[in-house]
């Protein structure tokens, strides 16, 4: 039925086939895995159609669908069923990837993710395993990134604001960096599978030993690396990048100048181009996109100086919420308004900003 | 109904608009015209109440029929919490407003001039205390010459034609961004519109004339590397409050807008206040400029009473 949807209908259809057959896809897992009755799997597959916009009838059709499904697969095998869906989604996100390739894809997105702990709450977990389920959710973002061929992502993992809440929530979330930095360099780990480069930015020493030398160790294995890269912002704001770029070409400046030059001389010979040169994201281009989840529509001190003329985004999905249909459609919207972007871009270069 | 009106034509501008108004009226659709004309009457007749669109932006509008006369308080919409203090306005869709009516882009500039001088009234009368408007970029230098000329002669004619007003109105004036690139008798005029109104301390205006984020924050490390030198400084010692001090925004009381609004539905900051909008609110509008009126100002400062700012800490 989803799939007599997708070839029917129009994009913002198949975006919603598509929602509808992940949700069927993990409530069969979740079935498959956790052994479930037949009674509680419609009340699975009732609350992961939930998250979609899907039309009630819709939404019945479906659970109709699932609950028959599930009589067949006690009689051909559960995984059979599964294996069948698996191919069904794959196919799907292929076809969808096919389509955004003729437009512009961008070539950096940004990524402020936020609501791990609002999703915690809502889902009635611990806020560690909130944002564990963060921490995954970015991962299958950063498969469905670089698949479609986006070559830089930037996320903002922790912010030197963040260090201001309570002692317990910021020790959680040091543990998890932790954690997830170590298994992100892990042999079967995407790093491995994609040639990833990773790189930390921010005061990397406000964090605590054990983070810091996780985050140099990864830092250190992956900068041969030359597939698409990941730049992580922990322990950062853009105030702050900025202030020490200023640092870092002050203090160039007067070592490398003569000690007759006059105070003037020195100051005159520094240009916007030396500014971003000292910033911590080096050569890397500005973000075409920068998406902030759970509706929230401020920049928080991330990337301020990079993302003057990035298109911005405010989804109202949660970070763990953020699956590949949203993906599409921000790049669905950023190809819209790219020609506009383009020109502008454009415009600025043009003016030689000295 | 009344909506499309009001935002596919002027208010102000009498001559192709009078012919319209008369045109609506004989057919039955307006009853009465010369409420239309007056932008702080209250603006419709009950028949037209069920045409509007029943959102948020309505319930804007039935607040703006209700109290909007003369002189008129607070918007009792905007009466449940705190306004920003400071406003920032990116003024984009003038031109594009023109074109649309088949006009050239001075058209449009001069229509946003009348939409920006109702929103300075209107900061100033609900006690916002600073506004930042982006009136022209390092960017826009290298838009057509005519343009940029009009632009230049329109600046100088607005500042010389309201210093009655921001004398009356206790505002002061500020002009930020790289003023030596602008025409020489701009300059001067500039700098004494600025001296003479900076006793006034109702609102601060700040105008942002050939100004680029990026180069403020180039200046601003240009001033602190003559400190260094002057040995005044050491480089390891420098903070974001150096910084700070150094902004072209530093002299005034709210240097940090709390809300952007930027219209004509682009989605970008476009290098404004780079280093000042780290936790400013953003609002954007897909209105163009000469139509942003005082529903579009409730309504964007209704959505930053609404929302939770946290500064990167929990709210219990």
């Amino acid at each position: 039925m989803a799939f007599s949807c997708f070839v029917q209908g129009d994009l913002a259809l198949q975006l919603e086939a598509l929602a509808i057959c992940e949700a069927f896809l993990k409530a069969l897992e979740l079935c498959v895995d956790l052994s479930v009755v037949e009674s509680d799997c419609k009340i699975v597959v009732d609350s992961l159609l939930g998250v979609t916009s899907a039309p009630w009838k819709v939404r019945q059709a479906v659970s109709e669908e699932f609950n028959s499904s599930i009589l067949k697969m006690e009689k051909h095998g559960r995984n059979l069923v599964c294996k069948i869906f698996q191919s069904i989604c794959h196919f799907l996100r292929r076809f969808l990837f096919l389509v955004l390739s003729f437009g512009p894809i961008p070539t950096h997105i940004a990524f402020i993710m936020d609501g791990n702990r609002r999703y915690a709450k809502k889902q009635h977990i611990k806020e560690g395993t909130g944002h564990a389920v963060g921490f995954a959710t970015l991962l299958s973002v950063l498969h469905s990134c670089y698949e479609m061929g986006v070559k830089y992502v930037t996320v903002y993992a922790f912010s030197i604001d963040n260090f201001k809440r309570k002692p317990e929530e910021v020790q959680v979330l040091t543990d998890i960096m932790k954690e997830k930095i170590e298994e992100l360099l892990e042999d079967e780990s995407i790093v491995r599978k994609l040639g990833l480069r990773i790189s930390f930015c921010g005061r990397l020493h406000l964090l605590t030993d054990p983070v810091r030398r996780a985050a140099e160790k990864a830092m250190a294995s992956t900068a041969g690396n030359t597939g698409p890269v990941l730049f992580v912002c922990v322990a950062y704001t853009s105030t702050d990048e900025i202030a020490r770029a200023i640092g870092k070409e002050c203090a160039r400046r007067i070592e490398g100048t003569r000690t007759s030059s006059t105070p003037q001389e020195i100051a005159s010979s520094i240009s916007v181009a030396d500014l971003e040169r000292s910033l911590d994201f080096g050569d890397c281009p500005e973000p075409d996109i920068v998406v902030r989840t759970s509706g929230e529509s401020r920049l928080s001190n991330f990337l301020l100086w990079q993302t003057s003329f990035s298109h911005l985004q405010n989804p109202s999905a949660l970070w763990p919420e953020f699956s590949v249909r949203h993906l599409i459609w921000s790049i669905l919207e950023y190809q819209k308004v790219h020609p506009y972007l383009q020109a502008r871009r454009r415009t600025a270069s043009s003016k030689k900003d000295d | 109904m009344l909506s499309t009106v009001h935002t596919a034509f002027p208010l102000n501008h009498q001559k192709p608009y009078s012919a319209h108004l008369c045109s609506l009226s004989s057919r039955g659709i307006i009853a009465n015209t010369s409420l239309l004309l007056t932008p702080t009457r209250p603006r419709s007749s009950p028949s037209l109440c069920a045409a509007l669109p029943t959102d948020a932006s309505s319930a804007a509008a039935a607040t703006v029929r209700e109290e909007s006369e003369e002189g008129a308080a607070l918007p009792s919409l905007l009466r449940q919490g705190p306004l920003p203090k400071h406003v920032a306005i990116i003024m984009d869709g003038s031109s594009r407003w023109a074109r649309a009516r088949g006009m050239p882009s001075s058209f449009g500039h001069e229509a946003g001039h009348r939409a920006l001088k109702k929103i300075v009234e209107l900061s100033g009368r609900w006690g916002v205390r600073a506004l930042t408007v982006y009136a022209f970029s390092s960017e826009n230098w290298t838009r057509p010459e005519a343009e940029v000329d009009f632009l230049m002669m329109l600046f100088e004619s607005v500042l010389k034609g309201s210093l009655g007003d921001f004398m009356k109105d206790e505002i002061s004036v500020s002009i930020i961004g790289d003023i030596t690139e602008l025409p020489q008798s701009l300059q001067k005029l500039a700098k004494e519109v600025v001296d003479m109104t900076k006793k006034n301390t109702k609102l601060d205006v700040l105008v942002a004339i050939s100004y680029s984020g990026r180069r403020e924050l180039k200046r601003a490390c240009q001033n602190i590397a003559q400190k260094v030198k002057h040995g005044l400084l050491a480089p390891e010692d420098i903070t974001e409050s150096h910084i700070e001090q150094e902004l072209e925004t530093n002299h005034i009381e709210f240097p940090h807008p709390d809300l952007l609004i930027r219209t004509s539905g682009e989605l970008r900051v476009s290098n404004f206040l780079l280093w000042q909008l780290a936790y400013t609110e953003l609002f954007f509008t897909k209105t163009y400029w000469p139509d942003f009126g005082e529903e579009d100002y409730v309504e964007a400062l209704h959505s930053f009473q609404s929302r939770q700012r946290r500064f990167g800490q929990r709210l219990n």
